[in-house]
């Protein structure tokens, strides 16, 4: 905790203070320096458990089923085999469920984005009637866990005729009490002038919030962004109560049957890791891009 | 608040229409949560009064009300669906015995060690173990059916030093049981723990603890769910400081005096957010038993939230799956309410916090 203060302010420019930093390192130096010796040792540890399983899985995808099963911890297979791609993409319809994930994902985060700011500034601008009622009905549903709605999703879809459709896959994803939520935290921080100009200047209520508000809304919009695209690709509740037909997989569900065994005997470990590699690379690059933003995101939740 | 109270007597020119733009701006928002959450809790609530079979429309005149029939079925009344309730539900319960406090303890230990200034590679190491929490559970399960499989990487791993691995995933044993057992104690024939007991599960099996196959599966829950809680210990040791470490390191507190001391007391409320939202969220466990097909394991991986889901998808017992899952939602409301509750306790701005926690992590998850 202490190596950095130290060795930084004794890069401050001034008379006494290397010296004083010297003293202090000595009589601080053993102790820090076993502890951060202790730290390293333990993260590294930590690290190594976290990071290898996803290591040796891509490995495996490129190694035959025999040896998959057999010598699962080595790094590099004795014989490298794309056998796992090709049946991805030859006998298994991967393409296709990847398909219906881009479309169904890209549609839920774009709309995800318009619907929850528009109702977010409402919230946080817009005087009208019944605005409080709205906003604590939102907080309410906030606490509605995800996992019970799967009934009464199914129930809902079948009663509108939207069961088995992209419609029903889509429309009910479009909209999150969370995302009205963050848009409406984040409304509430900026201030209000630029818009009350645009208003005097004449703007409709649309154009001040597209062309004026928005755009100052951008890190807002990135962090929802973020936060519906991955959930949209990675959610498999809804997906496994929204549909039945094969045609309309998503990876989640496609993926999913894929462990179940459907195809054929044995465990067929590198075609399912094939799968889970290929399905993790876009999530996996969204959150290189944005680790920053990601990491603040979850943990400025707690700071408010 | 006081801005916009005024505003309006002074003038309608810039506030013109401001009442129907409202509306219409949360339109979609309100239309898609009442029509896809609200009215769809309504019917299964209905669903769960019901003796729905699950053909043509639950609102079809010909299904009957039957009360609270569902409910007693998997609570009160002997038989198969009861002992499958109280399966569940033990097998839930074991489950977040162990991933709620350990998810917590490892969070906390990667976050102190993380936080430590002078470590080069910070970034690294929290990439490393929040990568996990991004990442799909299907894909998830996969790579840790492959490590635990019988001939896999785990068992290798530990079979170097002398230990015969389980086959993880298929093994139903249950861990307080094989405990036992080693010391020569087995399942009793008769006396209180051999009869059935709370929801006709008997005491014996009460005490089985999580089987082998349910052990792996909070291994994974962890592994995915401690990276995003320590995160949220980040940020609050973040917003301690380096001050009070130094003036503690050099009063001669030790590293682990320290922590104790001062540290773990000025994490309570992010120590309480993250053993709440722990209780929450793994009582709601799902995916990764769906993925695994729910029933292996002799039925000791089946939870609440699965065994909802199969007894009305797959058994077509919809009335039960309902009332399962109305049962799991007032739980679930419950520990809400009251970290909701306790949070209010100390303040309407930590209140306000609360409720942003929840519900950024849903959405990472």
């Amino acid at each position: 905790m202490t190596a950095v203060d130290v060795s930084a302010e004794s890069g401050i420019p001034g008379d006494d203070a290397p010296q004083r930093s010297f003293r202090r390192r000595k009589r601080l130096g053993a102790r820090v320096r076993t502890g951060m010796l202790l730290s390293y040792l333990i993260l590294i540890g930590l690290a190594l458990i976290y990071i290898y399983p996803f290591i040796i899985s891509i490995a495996a995808s490129f190694k035959t089923d025999a040896e998959a099963t057999q010598d699962a911890l080595s790094l590099i297979p004795d014989t490298i085999t794309f056998a796992a791609y090709e049946r991805l993409f030859g006998d298994v319809p991967f393409p296709l469920w990847a398909g219906n994930t881009v479309m169904i994902a890209t549609i839920v985060t774009l709309g995800r984005v318009f619907f929850d700011s528009l109702a977010g500034y409402a919230l946080s601008r817009l005087k009208f009637k019944g605005r409080a009622f709205v906003f604590a009905a939102f907080i309410g549903i906030l606490s509605v866990p995800g996992v019970v709605l799967l009934i009464p999703r199914f129930l809902i879809l079948q009663q509108l005729g939207l069961y088995d459709t992209y419609g029903g896959m889509i429309i009910p994803l479009l909209s999150t009490a969370a995302g009205v939520f963050i848009m409406k935290q984040f409304f509430d921080s900026i201030p209000v002038s630029v818009e009350e100009a645009a208003r005097i200047d004449g703007a409709g209520t649309f154009r001040t919030f597209w062309t004026i508000v928005l755009p100052m809304a951008r890190p807002a919009l990135v962090t929802l962004f973020i936060l519906s695209f991955q959930g949209s690709w990675n959610e498999l509740g809804h997906f496994i109560v929204s549909r039945q037909s094969p045609e309309l997989n998503t990876l989640t569900t496609g993926v999913a049957s894929l462990v179940s065994g459907q195809l054929g005997s044995g465990n067929q470990f590198p075609l399912q890791l094939a799968a889970a590699v290929l399905m993790t690379i876009p999530v996996a690059i969204l959150f290189f891009i944005f680790q920053r933003r990601i990491m603040n995101t979850t943990a400025g939740a707690e700071k408010g | 608040m006081p801005r916009t109270a005024v505003r309006p007597r002074r003038g309608g020119g810039i506030r013109r229409g401001e009442a129907r733009s409202g509306w219409l701006f949360v339109a979609p928002a309100v239309i898609i949560t009442t029509v896809f959450l609200v009215i769809p809790i309504m019917l299964a609530l209905w669903v769960s009064v019901s003796d729905w079979n699950g053909f043509q429309s639950p609102l079809n005149p010909r299904v009957n009300f039957v009360g609270l029939e569902n409910y007693a079925a998997i609570t009160v009344e002997d038989g198969l669906d009861q002992r499958n309730f109280g399966t569940a539900v033990r097998n839930n319960f074991y489950y977040v015995l162990f991933v709620v406090p350990l998810q917590t303890i490892i969070a906390l230990l990667l976050a102190v060690q993380v936080n430590r200034a002078a470590l080069r590679g910070k970034g690294f190491f929290r990439t490393a173990f929040y990568f996990p929490s991004v990442t799909s559970t299907v894909a998830i399960v996969i790579v840790f059916q492959f490590l635990f499989t019988a001939s896999g990487a785990v068992n290798a791993v530990i079979g170097a030093f002398g230990i015969d691995g389980p086959d993880w995933f298929n093994d139903s044993t249950g861990v307080f049981h094989g405990i036992l057992s080693a010391f020569g104690v087995g399942a009793p024939t008769s006396g209180l723990l051999a009869e059935p007991g709370f929801l006709g599960i008997s005491g014996w099996q009460w005490l089985a603890g999580p089987s082998v196959a349910m052990s792996s599966l909070i291994i994974l829950a962890i592994f995915t769910t401690s990276g995003t809680f320590m995160l949220l210990f980040l940020a609050a040791l973040q917003s301690i400081g380096s001050e009070i470490d130094e003036a503690s390191l050099m009063d001669g507190a030790g590293p682990v005096r320290k922590f104790f001391s001062i540290t773990l007391p000025m994490l309570r409320p992010t120590l309480f957010t993250v053993l709440t939202l722990g209780l929450i969220g793994s009582w709601q466990v799902f995916d990764q038993i769906y993925v695994l097909g729910g029933t292996s394991a002799g039925g000791t991986i089946s939870t609440p939230a699965f065994l909802a889901y199969r007894s009305s998808f797959v058994d077509l017992q919809w009335g039960q799956g309902a009332a399962i899952a109305f049962i799991l939602f007032v739980f679930i409301i419950i520990l809400t309410l009251l970290q909701r509750w306790a949070l209010a306790e100390r303040g309407p701005k930590k209140f306000k916090q609360s409720k942003v926690t929840p519900k950024v992590q849903g959405g990472l998850r």
